[in-house]
């Protein structure tokens, strides 16, 4: 017999304390909005969470006198569950959540941004290979690679350090890569990690 | 033919409705939420 009366009249007798007309136009209404709502969030707990705030925002605006739409209850409720569904995206967005699944985890693409101690043995290694290399070139164009890549001196510095003019230090260094290139190639050796 | 349609298939397409706790907490809530004005100013207040 309740679902013959509108949804104006249950409004009304609501507002007139009659919380067995909230009842009714919950369960009227229920599916219509939980549906609504599942179909933009897809997820049936954040579903479950939004309804449940739509109708506190419907509960609490019928009380405090404000709700002035009579005959159009629905979409009015509608429209309160669209603009919770909207900040509930807005909200997500400035804090995205991350789920693993069985096919996918997050931590099988995120790693330590420390130095794993495999990749400290192939660093050392490689360290070491050019320090042997290194060892090997000409004394003027070992000073300036050891001044400039080890000490992390200027070529300004290294030219006065060296007694010589900062084109003069540039072409040492120049040619000790050259030499360098060409003893890796020699070698074969391999310089990456 | 109907082994194109099995039925467990077409249990993804029912629709689906908000749980009957939900449902309780929020009649709960109404029932619990008194709203008092006074001199202008209103108060909300929610008794168990």
């Amino acid at each position: 017999m309740e679902l013959h009366v509108d949804d104006a009249s249950l409004v009304k007798n609501y507002l007139n304390g009659d919380e067995k007309a909230l009842e009714c136009l919950i369960a009227r209404h229920n599916q219509r909005i939980f549906n609504f709502i599942y179909s933009k969030v897809f997820d049936t707990e954040i579903t479950e969470d939004l309804f449940q705030e739509t109708f506190i925002k419907v509960i609490r605006t019928l009380k405090l006198g404000k709700y002035n739409e009579e005959g159009k209850f629905l979409p009015w409720v509608m429209r309160i569950a669209h603009n919770l569904v909207m900040d509930h995206y807005r909200k997500n967005n400035r804090m995205p959540r991350y789920e693993g699944s069985e096919q996918f985890h997050v931590f099988a693409i995120l790693e330590d941004d420390g130095v794993n101690a495999e990749k400290r043995l192939i660093r050392d290694q490689i360290e070491s290979d050019l320090g042997v290399l290194v060892d090997r070139l000409p004394g003027e164009q070992r000073e300036v690679v050891r001044m400039r890549m080890y000490q992390n001196m200027s070529f300004k510095e290294i030219a006065e350090r060296t007694g010589v003019s900062i084109n003069t230090a540039l072409g040492r260094m120049r040619y000790a890569l050259i030499n360098l290139r060409k003893f890796i190639e020699e070698n074969q050796i391999v310089l990456t990690d | 033919m109907k082994h194109l349609y099995p039925i467990k298939e077409s249990k993804q397409c029912e629709l689906r409705k908000a749980s009957p706790e939900t449902i309780r907490f929020l009649l709960d809530y109404s029932k619990s939420l008194k709203i008092v004005s006074s001199r202008g100013l209103t108060f909300e207040s929610n008794l168990n």
